[in-house]
């Protein structure tokens, strides 16, 4: 088998939160096509190792490599109550230096299913359709690797279809996908694959 | 170019859509001018002039430096921000640039009612302004920076006046000095602007980051 160069690399990781070792020593690469699902039970520091791979937080030992630009989807939504979905796309296009079309924007809108909402206030969202403006991003962001943090949490089951299928579309692209979840995120059945598991200790 | 304009462009149109937020800030400063100056009319002489004017100029700065980055905060979009802007610094002086257009300059545009009530007339006006037109950009950078410290310490506001306040007494001094000293106070203030716009956004940009380490 041929070396695929990773497109995101961990070695070594550690993160303390107050004190408290959350992981020692986690390491694990993210090829082309690939799933990386972190799972692990509350409070084991799942959401602290995605912010550690986007840049937010520090970790105490290691290091992250990375091969290519990402888009990253927290805990916290990255969309502001009182801009449209659309304006929030915008906004953060812009902020990227990238243009992007009307066509573009509503594309990525209706691919989460949020086309019809598009000009509401997000204050006047539900937490699922919240949920979807900010997985709209990834669509229209084209990045390589997307870091989603319970990217489930909050979805009905057909948005969870729908994101779902997002991402096998995005692995069959050759994109990479970090998700920290309790529950499978390969789609069934997609020709992309099963999904490689980091498991983090409680 | 695009980063700035996408940020500056951003935060004006959030303070268009909420407009009692934007306008407290201002409205304190309104208010505070007008029962002041009301009050020492009745008692018959001159409030303290200039130096009032400042200090209720550097209050209302305080108070809309509170919430600059906190709703970012709570709602994700400063993490975005950090992640994504390149250069983070065209988009920290965006934000930055909205913050001073909404708070900063609209005191500037205020001042000629100040100088008539605490000045008993307009002939300071110009004088009055053009030290504000130079020291409220000043104050609204340190204030960010105290901002940008604070962040999701949450009610932050009595801290970020004690950490913020010693930082701008001297854009205080030579802004009141203006009036006394003249050319010398309005100089002393434009370096002190010079200077805080070229340390606070880097400042700032670094302390958002160390505020994401929770």
């Amino acid at each position: 088998m041929g070396v695929v160069q990773a497109l995101l690399r961990a070695e070594g990781l550690s993160c303390e939160a107050g004190g408290r070792t959350l992981f020692r020593d986690v390491a694990f690469a993210a090829a082309p096509a690939e799933l990386v699902e972190v799972r692990g039970p509350n409070g084991s520091g799942k959401s602290t190792l995605l912010r550690c791979l986007a840049g937010l937080v520090r970790p105490e030992a290691g290091r992250v490599q990375w091969a290519c630009d990402f888009d990253y989807v927290g805990h916290r939504a990255g969309v502001s109550a009182h801009l449209t979905a659309i304006e929030n796309l915008v906004w953060l296009a812009r902020l990227r230096g990238a243009a992007t079309s009307a066509a573009d924007r509503q594309a990525a809108l209706d691919g989460v299913g949020l086309g019809a909402a598009r000009h509401d206030l997000a204050a006047t969202l539900s937490a699922g359709q919240l949920r979807r403006a900010a997985l709209a991003r990834l669509r229209l962001g084209q990045r390589q690797v997307w870091l989603l943090d319970e990217p489930l949490a909050g979805l009905d089951a057909a948005g969870a279809r729908a994101l779902m299928a997002l991402i096998a579309a995005h692995r069959a692209q050759g994109g990479a996908a970090v998700c920290a979840t309790h529950r499978p995120l390969a789609a069934p059945g997609a020709a992309a694959g099963a999904a490689r598991i980091v498991q983090l200790p409680a | 170019m695009s980063t700035f304009a996408a940020q500056l462009r951003r935060d004006l149109l959030l303070a268009a859509r909420r407009p009692a937020e934007a306008a407290n800030p201002l409205l304190f400063f309104l208010f505070c001018t007008v029962l002041l100056g009301v009050g020492a009319a009745a008692e018959g002489e001159a409030l303290a002039g200039h130096g009032g004017i400042w200090v209720l100029a550097l209050f209302a700065n305080t108070l809309a430096a509170e919430g600059l980055f906190e709703r970012d905060h709570e709602d994700g979009t400063l993490e975005l921000m950090l992640i994504h802007a390149r250069p983070l610094l065209a988009a920290v002086l965006g934000k930055l640039c909205a913050h001073w257009l909404v708070c900063g300059l609209p005191i500037v545009a205020l001042s000629p009612v100040a100088a008539w009530l605490f000045l008993g007339s307009l002939a300071d006006a110009p004088l009055l302004a053009a030290s504000l037109l130079l020291g409220t950009p000043a104050l609204a950078l340190i204030g960010a920076v105290g901002a940008a410290l604070t962040v999701g310490v949450g009610r932050g506001g009595l801290l970020l006046a004690v950490l913020v306040t010693p930082l701008q007494l001297p854009v205080l001094i030579f802004g009141v000095g203006a009036a006394s000293a003249g050319p010398f106070a309005l100089y002393a203030l434009a370096a002190l602007l010079a200077a805080s716009i070229t340390l606070a956004p880097l400042a700032i940009a670094k302390a958002l980051a160390i505020g994401q380490e929770y």
